[in-house]
């Protein structure tokens, strides 16, 4: 069977250096599947590869059953794309730019017509077909870039960062957006940094990491096996101090700037010693996807 | 040939569609106020140009540049804007289309467009009765067209390597400014020094304008065939490179 994505043994070097380096990935029909990793990964690389837009060094693509980049067009014809900068027409209003970006398929104005009150109904736009895009908020401006990218009623829609830069109220209306496409069969790809997003939205997570894939799985998987189920999280001046009595209490602590990061199965015994300690404060929560993204990823910044 | 193109070229004129008239007037304005005050003014003292009076030597010399001006425009600024600035092409290589169909939609759109500026000066032309012979001036139609496909196949080029606006004042002083001033527009090229006018016989304008001042002044081209295939040659050769460099930055 065809599936939406398949990628075996993708590479793409830059310079000598192995951008995207022996990437494996089959992504399941009706599945949201999320490519997590930090700056320079290679996430957008591999998105890059997968739409056939570059030529990959060694490996193979298969997008919706054709080979990349060779059957490009053909196998873009099936597939949605966001990309992570705006580029919306901003000489146009809503409607235009439907209008237009249907005509790249070779949609006719009739058809792409007969769309554009479901799609803006979708996008929460509903009532904004002549707004110019100038005077749309960041947050519309996205969810018009999703309307936009199901124009041709794509099997497969790749979503790079799609809530980066948006305030939390438009997050939750973009991932509303998304959990429909998903609830109408459709399948997902998208990049992010944000682990919530990961957690709320993927069926399964690949985490990738100087451009190889690290771990994948479920989110609820990828906790469970690769990190201990409760963290407490302490702040304050007399941490340095009291680090030492930390890792009799805990499994497993890691420092990461001025916090101290503890993970155990059992918080009971931090939890009586922190409320010992009056100077220092505490956040006692399960643990999530950030966690492991932080262990296997380490905490060091990139650029 | 597909059409695939073809979208790309609407989605231009449908933005150049919103503010149509600005858009021609100032197309117009600048090479009018050339012709009618360089040629009436300066005309004057000039008495007669190769047999005629100046401001009819200057039409065919202000439509070429009108032309090439249009041309290097659409191609240098307003591709710049889409490519680099709205990431426009961006959008459009997510889609079935290939950058070959959005470069060729470029090319004719930024060819189309300097056709209607030269087919502006062109009425100005016949309403100022500046031609000699109605049905020769016809053939400036087919010239106005190579001209611009010549001038947007260059024009691709240098947008294709620019890292940002200021990059095409380079273009403009090392190549534009160089050819108003030796192919013709203003002068004929025979008064130059030989080696000048060596140099000026091998500028895609002064072939422009070897085609366009015969029709208007009532007489056939010496050399038509090797005017337009040296205007088609820049123009091809412009639009390749253009291509070729255009997927290095945005395909790589």
């Amino acid at each position: 069977m065809n599936l939406p994505l398949r990628l075996s043994g993708l590479t793409k070097i830059y310079g000598g250096h192995a951008v995207v380096n022996g990437v494996d990935l089959a992504i399941e029909p009706g599945k949201c599947h999320g490519l997590l990793g930090p700056n320079g990964a290679g996430k957008t690389t591999t998105l890059r590869l997968a739409l056939g837009l570059i030529a990959a060094d060694s490996g193979t693509v298969e997008l919706v059953g054709h080979p990349m980049p060779g059957e490009g067009n053909t196998a873009r014809a099936r597939v949605g794309v966001v990309p992570q900068i705006d580029s919306l027409d901003p000489d146009f209003s809503v409607r235009e730019n439907l209008l237009v970006y249907g005509s790249y398929f070779g949609l006719g104005r009739k058809e792409v017509e007969a769309r554009i009150p479901e799609l803006l109904d979708f996008a929460g736009l509903a009532g904004k077909e002549q707004a110019l895009v100038p005077t749309l908020s960041g947050g519309m401006k996205r969810r018009l870039t999703l309307a936009r990218a199901l124009i041709n009623d794509p099997d497969l829609v790749i979503l790079d960062e799609p809530t980066t830069g948006l305030d939390p109220q438009a997050r939750h209306l973009v991932w509303q957006g998304l959990r429909r496409l998903i609830g109408k069969g459709k399948t997902l790809l998208l990049t992010t940094h944000f682990m919530d997003e990961a957690e709320r939205l993927c069926d399964t997570i690949s985490i990738i990491d100087q451009g190889r894939i690290i771990v994948e799985g479920s989110p609820r998987d990828l906790i469970r096996q690769h990190i201990e189920p409760q963290v407490v999280e302490v702040y304050g001046d007399a941490l340095a101090d009291w680090r030492v009595c930390a890792l009799d209490l805990c499994k497993r602590c890691e420092t990461a700037g001025e916090t101290l990061f503890c993970y155990t199965d059992n918080p009971e015994p931090i939890i009586a010693e922190l409320d010992k300690q009056p100077e220092l404060r505490y956040l006692h929560r399960p643990a999530n996807l950030e966690d492991v993204f932080l262990k296997l990823t380490g905490r060091d910044l990139r650029d | 040939m597909n059409m695939n193109w073809f979208p790309v070229w609407y989605r231009n004129f449908l933005v150049w569609k919103k503010l149509a008239i600005p858009s021609i007037l100032g197309n117009l304005a600048d090479p009018l106020l050339y012709m009618l005050g360089l040629g009436f003014g300066l005309g004057q003292f000039l008495g007669k140009v190769q047999g005629v009076p100046y401001l009819h030597f200057l039409a065919a010399g202000s439509l070429a540049y009108s032309v090439m001006n249009s041309a290097t425009f659409e191609t240098l600024y307003s591709a710049f804007s889409r490519m680099h600035v709205q990431k426009t092409w961006d959008a459009i290589l997510n889609t079935p289309l290939t950058l070959t169909d959005v470069l060729i939609g470029e090319w004719f759109w930024a060819a189309a467009k300097s056709l209607l500026s030269g087919i502006a000066i062109l009425v100005v032309i016949w309403v100022l009765g500046l031609y000699t012979d109605f049905a020769l001036t016809l053939w400036l139609l087919p010239v106005i067209l190579l001209t611009g496909l010549c001038f947007a196949g260059l024009g691709l080029m240098v947008n294709s390597v620019a890292p940002n606006y200021d990059f095409f004042m380079y273009y403009f002083t090392l190549a534009i400014t160089p050819m108003v001033l030796l192919s013709g527009v203003f002068y004929p090229s025979s008064a130059l020094p030989d080696w000048l006018a060596l140099f000026a016989a091998a500028l895609p304008l002064t072939h422009a304008i070897d085609l366009a001042r015969p029709l208007i002044l009532g007489q056939l081209p010496t050399l038509p065939l090797l005017h337009a295939s040296v205007l088609l040659a820049y123009g091809i050769a412009g639009f390749a490179a253009g291509l070729v460099l255009t997927r290095r930055r945005l395909l790589r």
